[in-house]
């Protein structure tokens, strides 16, 4: 879904979020309240200055407004893959946005993060998957890398792992799965703004996921092996 | 290798005659990296000797049979499970590290 | 000295921690393995390639994890993900004095694809609980792989990291970037390129690391020692410095550089007037170059 028409739906015409290239950002009303919005769009690569636009945002909110709430909207294809983030030190950079994020998080903010097109491990790993939660909207595809790079690196065949993103939910990038698997805490359908306004109520603050995983069956081991750790003798 | 079939081998040994070497803590040698293997040695109650082997390196089972048997004919005993992680070690790797093994377990003994 | 990239995670706990002191949670013995690396006609290892549990530093007690950089490069897959966030779950139960983390990792391990991400970010989670609970976490970096992906966000979590100049700390890895953009973008086989980008020396420099030593298991216990008492919870101060220094950074190094090296530039930028000397210089003598 394009953004526009995404915010459109949760916050009505006049919404006052703007785009400047691949970086969202707006101070928007929800259900007479304010709510920092901010995220990327147009499968936007990670790099630093995105990763510091983003963080930049989460600590005004932090610093400005406390308790508001924050979403973080999803387009992206990864981290920028490019030798001078890495010169720069753009785990660095990620690391300080999912940490500000953190902060937010135990200073009281919800912190609601939503995939609404695509994600791909870099570039939504300290966003979206270090929220409160993460929520997706159906078509959306989460995925850890292209398959041709993952055949590269792996030296698996493509074709099996093309027939593997169909079949198995370990690797199939469809949402759903990471519903099944825990990663994603539901999937927004239908009225969005119902999901936003109970995503802000009843999302909860710990991290659930292997819990959900286990129940739902899409990772059966993850909860069994923390607990197990937390039983050791 | 093209008709070799996906999916890991599985190969099974038992040894019923052999010394017993009683009780010792685990020992674990070796990586499961390219070209190696690792082998846990654990006491059994059970009055043989189990080896049991997981291989990426499907249709290598005589070599597996000769190696084992030759490591038991050095290291006769019983009371032991050998279970092995394999990713293609050549034979004289696989038997280097049930040397190494079994020399921790001597190593470790009370 | 001993080199630690040479040794096995193991081996790197049995001579690193107290001699003897190390009790393993979910030994080999146990196997609890990957349920998903059979399908792909992968073995398995019997910790899935990393080693947790507890034991005393200098007599300090510790939680301790060591990934094995020679299984599946050290990938975090679902149990090795839940064994690492199980211990730092653990960590904020029992509070020991420290966490360290003995880190060799290209990531999400790939094989596991959507359940290692989870993991890698569950384990990301766990670990600012346990910083935010005040136990330092310590993260020593210098295996052949290094640390990458989302370990190499993970130990920027932390905090406290230790480097050798052998170790890297990055996200993507030089062949990634090469595969993407070309052999001009990043020549993943010019060593040297890629130890000035993503090598302890270049880490320490910036400030991306907090100690730097040589490659040897001495001196990583001995760094490790020293950051026990390094607990380092972040505040909103902490991150407004860190925001500062990063974008800093990000115009210090001009976006027009005509042929000169990057990184040769970045570290003059950051003071270093030597910095063509840098590659060629000791580990002491590059920690004594660092200004904070």
């Amino acid at each position: 879904m394009q953004w526009r028409s995404l915010v459109l739906q949760l916050f009505g015409p006049y919404h006052g979020m703007r785009a400047e290239d691949d970086f969202l950002q707006g101070e928007v009303m929800f259900d007479g309240a304010p709510l920092t919005v901010v995220g990327t769009t147009n499968h936007a690569p990670i790099g630093v200055r995105l990763a510091l636009a983003q963080a930049r945002v989460v600590l005004d909110t932090i610093a400005k407004h406390p308790g508001r709430p924050l979403l973080l909207l999803i387009d992206t294809q990864g981290q920028q893959l490019r030798r001078r983030d890495e010169l720069l030190g753009i785990n660095r950079a990620m690391a300080h946005l999912g940490t500000t994020i953190d902060l937010a998080r135990r200073r009281g903010h919800r912190v609601i993060g939503l995939v609404y097109d695509q994600a791909l491990s870099g570039g939504f790993i300290t966003s979206g998957l270090i929220a409160d939660a993460c929520y997706a909207l159906p078509e959306a595809e989460i995925r850890v890398m292209r398959i041709p790079a993952m055949a590269r690196v792996t030296k698996l065949p493509e074709a099996m792992l093309t027939a593997l993103s169909q079949s198995n939910p370990v690797f199939a990038p469809g949402v759903q799965n990471y519903v099944a698997m825990g990663g994603v805490r539901a999937l927004w359908q239908g009225d969005l703004q119902a999901a936003l306004r109970d995503a802000l109520a009843h999302t909860p603050t710990e991290d659930l996921r292997a819990r959900d995983g286990a129940e739902r069956g899409g990772r059966r081991l993850a909860a069994t092996v923390m607990q197990c750790v937390l039983d050791a003798a | 290798m093209s008709d070799v079939p996906a999916g890991l081998e599985t190969l099974e040994f038992f040894f019923p005659d052999g010394c017993a070497i009683g009780a010792f803590p685990p020992v674990l040698v070796g990586v499961v990296g390219s070209g190696n293997l690792e082998v846990l040695l654990e006491a059994i109650d059970d009055k043989g000797c189990a080896v049991r082997i997981e291989t990426s390196a499907r249709g290598f089972g005589p070599i597996w049979q000769a190696v084992i048997q030759d490591f038991h004919a050095r290291h006769p005993m019983v009371g032991v499970r050998v279970s092995i992680n394999d990713m293609g070690a050549t034979p004289a790797v696989v038997s280097l590290r049930l040397d190494q093994a079994m020399a921790e377990i001597s190593g470790g003994a009370a | 000295m001993i080199s630690y990239a040479e040794c096995s995670a193991r081996e790197r706990l049995a001579l690193l921690l107290d001699p003897g002191s190390f009790h393993e949670w979910l030994p080999p013995i146990e196997r609890i393995t990957s349920p998903h690396l059979a399908q792909l006609g992968v073995p398995s290892a019997f910790d899935d390639g990393v080693a947790i549990g507890r034991a005393t530093l200098d007599g300090h007690s510790v939680f301790v994890a060591a990934q094995e950089g020679a299984f599946m490069g050290g990938g975090v897959g679902e149990v090795h993900g839940a064994k690492l966030t199980g211990l730092l779950q653990r960590a904020l139960r029992d509070r020991p004095a420290a966490v360290l983390l003995l880190a060799e990792s290209g990531g999400v391990r790939l094989h596991e694809a959507n359940a290692g991400l989870i993991a890698v970010s569950e384990v990301m989670r766990a670990l600012l609980d346990v910083r935010a609970a005040g136990v330092p976490v310590i993260v020593l970096i210098g295996g052949a792989n290094g640390c990458f992906g989302g370990m190499g966000i993970v130990a920027r979590c932390a905090d406290h990291i230790v480097m050798s100049d052998v170790g890297r700390l990055a996200m993507s890895g030089p062949e990634v970037i090469e595969a993407s953009h070309g052999v001009d973008e990043f020549d993943s086989r010019d060593r040297a390129l890629v130890w000035r980008t993503t090598g302890g020396k270049h880490r320490w420099i910036t400030g991306d690391c907090d100690a730097l030593v040589e490659d040897d298991v001495t001196a990583f216990r001995e760094a490790a020692i020293a950051a026990i008492g390094a607990a380092n919870p972040l505040t909103l101060e902490a991150l407004e410095d860190e925001h500062v220094l990063l974008t800093g950074r990000l115009f210090a190094l001009p976006a027009d550089h005509a042929d000169q090296d990057e990184a040769l530039l970045l570290w003059r930028a950051i003071g270093v007037a030597v910095a063509e000397h840098v590659p060629a210089m000791s580990v002491e003598a590059v920690r004594a170059l660092r200004i904070l």
